[in-house]
């Protein structure tokens, strides 16, 4: 049930936050509108948790102005503001029962008859049977979801989520992401939710904005951003991405023709987010499963108009579904290509030549001037 | 292959032993040197006590068991006003260390930062000196012609306490009021440090998010903080009132006639007069009283619900 009205709009304008000489979030504005799932996705320490707690009231502002529909609530404190919070930890009081956990929050605001309420919500987040425990006894999912009954029964305007998966398992956070998912359609809160997990960012938001060093590095659908980054770190930290640095030769109607390693490659002009001149460098990306991989003795049969690159297999690993192949061509040492496992060539082993070859629709240009490996380090931190 | 079928059948099945028979034994050798001393130095004189408390006879002739349980009955009729001055006054220090304790233990807990070390030894410090020491300096302060009666009469704050009756003349020695004052001071510590103790295992989370479910500073005090540091209240209260129940050195020192409580009758009875039964049955009583006390004190407070 969502409706058009923008009372639950939140609207950041140049909010920032600085630590002594340290900028946890740079003046930034942001715009989530009423309704929406909107992810702030990015790596530990880049600024998502303290926008996310400037919102709550949590942090005091260095500058700019929050929003809450046409509200200002800058200076206001936590507790006047219509905004609750599910924290990362959960923060269930252990003194309470599950019940009283859940009706704090309406207890508050002077609100007499909580039984009903307080039920319907248990009932939300299927946990009826456990009203009369204390959270101590209740398993990591089971708290999660109290934690977030507990902020959705006051029907806030806005539901922030910081990290509210983090301390689950694997299978457990699968699972709570479509009940959140859920949840949220059902109940028509916007939700904005903080993680570091581009998997769940994706899955869950409508709108993701991806963070890096207290920026906004871009905002868009979880579709808009994988498929055409406008960043390196976005590139690489959604996901994975082949980038070769290319230079610009000729433009021909709106494709861009680039030179790389003595080959050619075709860029669509709309789908490259740098400046493109005459003899100017450009990085050029592809995703790896967006590529086709054949033998070099079938190379006559790839079609016309294909982006290619030849290559010598460096290492394949076999995961099911798809087979990773690792790449060593003259343009970039380390290409990725995902291959799905239908007709699977028996030559493709490490040490064949191959050809790569992918529609030039898929190939995506970025600006050279950036570094080309950011966002690849904090992937590989957050896995480790 | 041929090993298997060869191998001889299973030897007879042994006794049933506990695979590991020392290990049992290991809880008890670790109790038995605090047993030993509990039962030297605890159990055996309170026996000896409680038989004590049985007896008649007088120094002279000796003592004998003759079960003159009449002892205790005279011992209540005849002191229950120092009973009752015992436990108002260890309750009033209980209470003034629970209120000046408490701000004390939330802002070493929460706010002190960096200073949070200089002050728990600040408050630990008053240990390093004895404890007749520190009471005989609160003599000195609270002396007739002391700054505190100064400033307290030019404050007529001396004319209100004469008229509760905690203070008399223009006197603050030798009141009640200054032995509270020195209960107090003395068992200050004893309240301050369980108190840090469950307020520092608080998670400020629980802070912001009862702020966050819209509750005020002071709700979220009353609702979560307090709540939660109440396995601290209930020990610091006991590890207070219990001790000042029993205590005669401040009613000794800053105290008069007027103002003896039971520790100073008992003290008087075992060293002065040499009553031995009367002085054993005032203990009894007063250990009967205090347990009394804490177990219906402990069910009221529920400490065992709480984590």
């Amino acid at each position: 049930m969502k409706t058009t009205d923008s009372s639950g709009d939140v609207r950041l304008s140049g909010i920032g936050k600085t630590y002594g000489s340290f900028t946890a979030v740079h003046p930034l504005d942001l715009t989530v509108p009423q309704g929406s799932f909107f992810a702030l996705l990015g790596a530990s320490g880049c600024g998502k948790t303290t926008t996310l707690r400037m919102i709550a009231g949590l942090e005091e502002p260095t500058s700019g102005t929050v929003f809450l529909g046409d509200q200002e609530v800058t200076h206001l404190p936590p507790y006047k503001r219509p905004v609750n919070t599910v924290f990362q930890s959960y923060a269930l009081f252990p003194h309470l029962d599950i019940f009283e956990n859940v009706a704090f929050g309406l207890r508050r605001r002077g609100i007499k008859s909580v039984k009903k309420q307080v039920e319907d919500m248990l009932e939300l987040v299927q946990l009826g049977e456990q009203a009369r425990k204390k959270p101590h006894q209740l398993s990591g999912g089971q708290q999660q979801r109290v934690a977030v009954a507990r902020a959705l029964i006051n029907h806030p305007k806005v539901l922030l989520l910081d990290e509210p998966l983090g301390a689950l398992d694997l299978k457990l956070r699968r699972q709570m992401q479509l009940e959140l998912k859920r949840i949220q359609t059902e109940v028509g809160i916007t939700f904005i939710h903080v993680t570091h997990d581009q998997e769940e960012a994706m899955t869950m938001a409508d709108t993701v904005a991806v963070m890096n060093a207290g920026r906004v590095e871009q905002l868009g659908s979880p579709t808009d951003l994988y498929e055409n980054p406008n960043t390196t770190f976005v590139a690489n930290f959604l996901g994975t991405s082949n980038l070769i640095e290319a230079e610009v030769d000729t433009k021909s109607g709106d494709d861009i023709v680039l030179k790389a390693g003595g080959g050619k490659l075709v860029l669509p002009e709309s789908r490259c987010s740098a400046p493109t001149t005459t003899g100017g460098k450009v990085l050029v990306g592809v995703r790896p499963e967006k590529i086709s991989l054949t033998h070099a003795d079938d190379a006559g049969e790839i079609s016309e108009g294909r982006n290619r690159i030849t290559g010598k297999i460096a290492d394949s690993s076999f995961i099911g579904v798809s087979t990773q192949y690792v790449i060593d061509s003259p343009v970039c040492p380390e290409f990725e290509v995902y291959a799905q496992n239908i007709d699977r060539d028996a030559r493709l082993v490490p040490g064949a030549e191959v050809v790569l070859h992918w529609n030039p629709a898929h190939t995506f240009g970025l600006d050279a001037a950036q570094d080309i490996d950011a966002g690849v380090a904090e992937v590989e931190e957050d896995a480790a | 292959m041929a090993a298997v079928t060869e191998a001889p059948p299973l030897a007879p099945v042994p006794e049933k032993k506990p695979p590991r028979k020392r290990g049992r034994w290991t809880p008890y050798l670790l109790l038995l040197p605090g047993l030993l001393w509990l039962i030297v130095f605890f159990a055996l004189p309170m026996i000896y006590q409680a038989s004590t408390s049985v007896q008649t006879g007088s120094l002279e002739e000796g003592y004998k068991v003759t079960w003159h349980f009449a002892t205790y009955w005279d011992a209540l009729s005849e002191y229950w006003p120092q009973f009752l001055r015992s436990i108002l006054y260890a309750g009033a220090a209980t209470i003034l260390c629970l209120l000046l304790g408490y701000p004390l233990a939330y802002l070493i807990a929460f706010r002190a930062g960096r200073w949070r070390n200089l002050i728990m030894i600040l408050v630990i410090a008053p240990f390093f000196t004895s404890f007749l020491i520190r009471t005989l300096a609160w003599k000195t302060i609270l002396a007739d012609s002391g700054p505190v009666v100064g400033a307290l009469n030019s404050l007529h704050i001396l004319d209100l306490t004469n008229a509760l009756g905690w203070t008399s003349g223009d006197r603050v020695l030798a009141t009640p009021l200054a032995v509270v004052c020195g209960l107090t001071y003395n068992f200050l510590p004893f309240m301050i440090l369980p108190l840090y103790t469950s307020l520092e295992r608080i998670d400020g989370r629980l802070h912001e998010a009862a702020g966050d479910l819209y509750a005020k500073p002071f709700t979220t005090f009353r609702k979560v903080t307090f709540p939660l540091s109440m396995p601290g209240v209930v020990s610091g209260t006991l590890l207070t009132f219990i001790p000042a129940a029993g205590d005669y050195v401040n009613a000794e020192l800053l105290g008069s006639t007027d103002t003896r409580m039971i520790g100073n009758v008992i003290q008087t009875q075992f060293l002065r007069i040499l009553d031995y039964p009367t002085a054993a049955a005032l203990s009894f009583i007063l250990m009967a009283a205090i347990l009394l006390m804490v177990t219906l004190y402990i069910r009221r407070a529920g400490t065992e619900d709480l984590v």
